[in-house]
């Protein structure tokens, strides 16, 4: 019976060509959108880890509250003793303190006196140990646009867009103006040893980077630290690895009553990412939900166009003794036929676009120009092995969904009567 | 006739003792406080204690004040923070922070920082010591506050831009000095608090010796701050009041 159909379809193309289309175009946008958000979702999860949450973040309980206002004034205190234990009692991961700061960045003039100013949002990572992983983990030289990186104490790198803009030169001096740790305003000189664009627009806009010991020093800081990042050694998040690991590490605490005793968050138990996927997860299968609804519609409608169309082809089957069931039942695996060939086209056309943007990317640092979100500008698709499949959902579905409710006019034609309509 | 005697002798009575006298004006009292504080210069050393969310933290420093638009500081202790010195000249101050040889003006939203972490903001430092210049004042209620009587005025600021748009402030009726004050935004909510725990005779001037701060915003147990020598109307040399003087 299918080679019986399949010759149907492809010696009648009227009765094809349309559902195709609608299928692929609508397989297409699935498909492609699919890639887009797996790619942007990736990119969100990879940069807050890099420069944010790590796999893993230690920091004080009460820092923890309210760690989006950056408050070094309640960081952890005994930083170098927790990140032995924490080298000893958790190996799988690879472990660094950093301090993120704010302030005022302010460039003297030759007397002395401020030429220029701007607001700095500083980031202090363990630069100049042997071991430290933050060069290859942020890319640092990759990002380089001028001079060159930190080589000692005292040396910094300013956001390239930061530094023209207050016009600063390689190897001028900046005073960094801020907070102690004890609220006390502080200030502190630095080098700028280079520049460097993350491609990240709420980093890019005034960010400086510096060594934690110079900043420890600079903010009243001994021994402090605002957050430990803890990443996997094989730098591939896995959820519940994590998870389980902020937990066996806060069960150590569970009885210190200290405000300012550690505690371990996962990534996604951070700054409301756990609410933000949980979003994209319910959000995509509703998208593709009204998808379907919406083109099963359409096919419906077209199924009912062709279904007139062919009223005398089902009739003169009808008077021919052609059961009912077997009409219908036909006419349901034609539609699986047309769904499978128009999903297979909207995929192919769609991965290709997905392959292409998982290249070059969507530059979209014209909307994130004033964004304070760690992502990266160049928004680039993912392809993942779901993304060949994830068109059959809604190609096939609405395609069989159509034609059963077209279909359904089968059972109300009336046998006696069809003679009659054939002479006609 | 010996009722009409003792009525009209108690009624004298009550009138000599003040009990039926009408209290002074709101403005009246306003301008005694300031006048008890103010004035034409003075050198001043004080102790600092920062009780914070962390910890106690005790800084030191001597002022040199010249009318209420100059005033110079530096800082005496601790290590980390001696020979940090700061001017103010009118509305504009300075900071000079030995660490990087450099002089910051702080302006903009600087001010509204801790002045050493204390609850006591740069903005606080700024305002005009002459509360008269800043408000209109009322009597609201009396109240004995630290065993003292005290008045309870209700000021309204009748300038723009101030730090705090209302005040309520507890004055010694005696005394002429404030012991207590709470702060508060156009909102009406509570932004700092001060009160007084001793107050001195020095010189003729009744003054507020040591003082509480509490930055209604801030967790912590606030800032003491004591007045341990001060000295009216000194010799203070013009050019200390110089951007110059700072390094």
């Amino acid at each position: 019976m299918i080679k019986f159909i399949f010759k149907g379809i492809l010696r009648d193309r009227s009765r094809s060509l349309f559902p195709i289309l609608v299928v692929a175009c609508g397989v297409f946008l699935t498909v492609l959108f699919y890639c887009y958000m797996g790619g942007a979702m990736t990119n969100f999860i990879d940069t807050g880890a890099k420069f944010n949450s790590g796999h893993v973040k230690i920091m004080s309980r009460a820092y923890a509250e309210k760690s989006g206002q950056m408050p070094n004034d309640l960081a952890y205190i005994g930083v170098e003793r927790l990140m032995s234990e924490l080298k000893q009692d958790f190996p799988g991961y690879v472990w660094t303190k950093r301090i993120r700061f704010g302030g005022l960045l302010d460039v003297p003039n030759e007397e002395g006196e401020t030429r220029s100013q701007g607001p700095v949002a500083g980031l202090a990572l363990d630069l100049f140990s042997k071991d430290s992983l933050e060069w290859e983990l942020l890319g640092i030289e990759d990002s380089m646009v001028r001079g060159k990186a930190p080589q000692k104490s005292g040396e910094i790198l300013l956001s390239d867009e930061f530094a023209n803009r207050l016009g600063v030169s390689l190897g001028e001096t900046v005073t960094l103006i801020g907070s102690t740790m004890y609220g006390s305003m502080a200030a502190a000189n630095f080098t700028v040893a280079g520049t460097v664009h993350f491609g990240i627009s709420a980093l890019d806009r005034g960010a400086m980077v510096a060594d934690v010991t110079d900043i420890q020093a600079a903010l009243d800081m001994e021994d402090a630290a605002g957050e430990i990042l803890g990443f996997f050694k094989d730098f591939v998040y896995r959820e519940e690895e994590a998870g389980l690991t902020a937990l066996n590490f806060n069960a150590k605490y569970e009885g210190d009553e200290d405000e300012f005793a550690p505690v371990m968050k996962s990534l996604h138990q951070q700054g409301g990412l756990v609410e933000f996927l949980g979003m994209i997860d319910l959000y995509i299968p509703i998208l593709v939900t009204v998808f379907v609804i919406i083109m099963s519609i359409i096919l419906w409608n077209a199924g009912l166009i062709g279904s007139l169309r062919r009223y005398g082809e089902i009739g003169v089957r009808l008077a021919m003794g052609e059961n009912k069931g077997h009409l219908y039942r036909s006419m349901i695996i034609e539609s699986l036929i047309l769904g499978c060939v128009g999903t297979v086209i909207g995929t192919a056309f769609a991965l290709v676009i997905a392959f292409w943007l998982q290249e070059v990317g969507f530059n979209m640092s014209q909307m994130l120009s004033n964004s304070t979100l760690l992502i990266n500008d160049v928004i680039r698709a993912k392809v993942t092995p779901t993304s060949y499949v994830i068109g059959f959902i809604p190609g096939l579905l609405a395609n069989v969904l159509g034609a059963s409710i077209a279909g359904i006019g089968i059972y109300r034609r009336r046998t006696a009567q069809l003679m009659k309509e054939l002479e006609v | 006739m010996k009722k009409t005697i003792a009525f009209t002798f108690i009624l004298i009575l009550m009138t000599g003792t003040g009990l039926t006298q009408t209290p002074p004006s709101g403005e009246e009292i306003l301008s005694r406080v300031d006048a008890n504080i103010g004035s034409d210069n003075k050198i001043a050393t004080a102790e600092m204690i920062i009780n914070g969310r962390r910890g106690t933290r005790s800084l030191k420093s001597k002022s040199w004040i010249y009318g209420e638009e100059k005033s110079y500081t530096e800082y005496l202790a601790p290590a980390r923070d001696a020979g940090t010195k700061m001017l103010k000249l009118g509305d504009q101050l300075w900071t000079y922070f030995p660490s990087t040889d450099r002089t910051i003006k702080i302006s903009g939203h600087m001010l509204r920082q801790s002045v050493m972490g204390s609850d006591l903001s740069y903005e606080d430092m700024m305002e005009d010591p002459e509360l008269l210049n800043l408000y209109e004042a009322n009597v609201i209620d009396e109240e004995i506050f630290l065993d003292r009587p005290c008045w309870i005025l209700e000021l309204t600021a009748k300038v723009e831009n101030i730090s705090y748009p209302s005040r309520k402030i507890w004055v010694d009726k005696e005394r002429y000095v404030s012991l207590k004050e709470e702060r508060f935004a156009r909102s009406g909510k509570l932004l700092k608090v001060f009160e007084v725990k001793e107050v001195r005779r020095i010189q003729n001037r009744w003054v507020p010796s040591y003082m509480v701060f509490k930055d209604a915003l801030k967790s912590g147990e606030g800032t003491e701050y004591k007045i341990e020598t001060i000295e009216f109307n000194a010799d203070i040399p013009e050019a200390l009041f110089t951007k110059a003087s700072l390094r």
